[in-house]
């Protein structure tokens, strides 16, 4: 068997345990899709009357401006939560099993980005029909608001090997919590309510820094149909999945020779 | 045994030494809340520019999320250790000795009251440090002390029902999601009138946390405003009368079981 072939087959192997792993408990699916649509409802019902600040001049409106950050939120924690996934599987015993069985050991960790993706595209069409049914004003064209889904898609694959490499460094799920801060300090720690030119004191020049919100902007750019800048998007969000691809695959390293 | 406030003071000195021994239940209680008070202050600073908001500082308005977000962490620490004493059969020991329900139940709270209180103590202070001005004066901050002892009591009361009605630590974890949508659909991040979803301001109107969250900030922002002040201390009441009722019977059943 070739290596691209057994790479392949552990990858489908593991992606489909996950997914129906997670398909078939409601307490594992819902959390990833229940807290966003909370965040959406939250920010986008109670905070509208932020349309009417003087300076806010986004063109789609305040819920379409907070449906971004919900959509590209939920993309981060989706791939947080694969990172449970990994640390469970070894305190039950099953990852050292499956590490002995599995001919490419990197299939295992693109099975457990797949199952996230997987996972992340239920989550996007339910808070697609929930954001249009919100009132959500989708003013990009298709391509634009696929260009908004490719940014999640490229938020979670990063999000999920960083928990990737931290499940399979710690192999405990009691380091759920730090898996989880970063990740939410970088989320808020963005222009999540207002644009940036409205964020002030120490947040403005956070914000400035994190690279999160140049892809945030590129979001909103898409859905409004003015693109902002996102190639530099797209290009911050490759070079973060491939910094995370070494740290996951450094920490499957890691595993390997704890045994 | 003394009498009841004596067996209150015996279950509550081991439920405060309990809890403030656990750094897994301070510390996330303080630092989540601080960290969506730093992050949305200067988030939302930029709506006090609305007309009709009640103040030219967002830290005024937000600290008593803060608050309130402390008082919620209560409900989680008052029902996971009443639910871990039932797990393990402390209680149905418990229930052999000549303590009384009540006892039981008001001491079991005093450990998360006790962390509600403290994180409220710091978020005040932090917030006074970052500019908040109490309208109400130095008498404000002993009533809003005062207040917030009742919220957290609230709070903690339902985290004592949830679990006594569960028995599983489990179940009231997994409940505390749906306070914190609670807490979202209130008039937490603005002030009912200038919530422009009309369902969102109906919800928040029915919603007891947007009393609470009114009266507590009403000290900061607005002066003396009997009305709020009314209202906060009112539901507050309501509340603990209702799930201590409820606890209260649900603990005879446990206990008659036992």
């Amino acid at each position: 068997m070739s290596r691209t072939r057994s790479l392949v087959n552990v990858a489908r192997a593991v992606a489909g345990r996950s997914l129906r792993h997670a398909f078939t408990n409601p307490a594992l699916l819902l959390p990833g899709i229940l807290f966003p649509l909370i965040f959406l409802v939250a920010f986008a019902g109670g905070l509208s009357a932020i349309d009417d600040t003087p300076g806010f001049d986004f063109p789609s409106g305040y819920t379409s401006f907070q449906f971004v950050f919900v959509f590209l939120q939920a993309a981060a924690f989706g791939g947080v939560f694969t990172g449970f996934a990994v640390a469970r599987d070894f305190e039950s015993g099953f990852a050292r099993r499956l590490m002995l069985a599995a001919p490419s050991r990197a299939g295992i960790v693109l099975g457990y980005v797949g199952a996230s993706l997987g996972r992340y595209a239920f989550t996007t069409v339910v808070l697609t029909v929930v954001g249009l049914l919100a009132g959500m004003q989708v003013d990009g064209t298709v391509l634009e608001y696929l260009g908004l889904v490719a940014l999640g898609v490229t938020i979670n694959v990063v999000a999920a090997l960083f928990s990737v490499g931290f499940g399979l460094r710690t192999q405990s799920i009691q380091a759920a919590p730090a898996m989880q801060l970063p990740v939410f300090l970088l989320m808020f720690a963005a222009p999540v309510f207002v644009p940036l030119e409205l964020l002030e004191g120490w947040l403005h020049a956070v914000a400035s820094w994190n690279p999160l919100t140049a892809i945030l902007e590129a979001g909103r750019g898409f859905i409004s149909g003015v693109p902002d800048h996102p190639w530099a998007a797209f290009g911050i969000g490759a070079g973060l999945a491939a910094l995370m691809a070494l740290w996951a695959l450094r920490g499957m390293r890691r595993a390997e020779a704890r045994g | 045994m003394t009498g009841l406030l004596g067996q209150i003071g015996f279950v509550a000195g081991r439920s405060v030494r309990r809890t403030l021994r656990q750094p897994g239940i301070l510390v996330p209680s303080l630092i989540f809340p601080l960290f969506l008070l730093a992050v949305n202050t200067p988030g939302l600073q930029q709506i006090t520019r609305l007309p009709g908001f009640p103040t030219d500082n967002y830290i005024d308005f937000a600290v008593i999320g803060c608050v309130i977000q402390g008082a919620l962490f209560a409900t989680t620490t008052a029902g996971s250790e009443l639910a871990l004493d039932i797990e393990s059969g402390f209680l149905s020991r418990l229930s052999l000795t000549p303590l009384r329900p009540a006892a039981i139940l008001l001491g079991q709270l005093a450990g998360a009251v006790t962390v509600g209180m403290l994180s409220t103590v710091l978020f005040v202070t932090i917030g006074i440090v970052f500019g908040v001005q109490f309208d109400a004066g130095p008498g404000g901050v002993l009533v809003l002390l005062a207040l917030a002892l009742l919220v957290c009591t609230a709070f903690g009361a339902i985290g004592s029902l949830m679990a006594l009605r569960t028995g599983s630590g489990e179940a009231v974890q997994a409940a505390f999601p749906l306070l914190f949508v609670l807490f979202f659909l209130s008039s937490i991040n603005l002030p009912r009138p200038l919530i422009e979803a009309d369902w969102f301001r109906t919800v928040a109107t029915w919603n007891p946390i947007s009393y609470m969250v009114e009266g507590l900030r009403s000290l900061i922002v607005t002066g003396w405003d009997g009305a709020a002040l009314a209202k906060g201390f009112g539901v507050c009441v309501a509340v603990i009368a209702l799930a201590f009722w409820a606890a209260t019977a649900s603990m005879r059943t446990r206990m008659a079981r036992a």
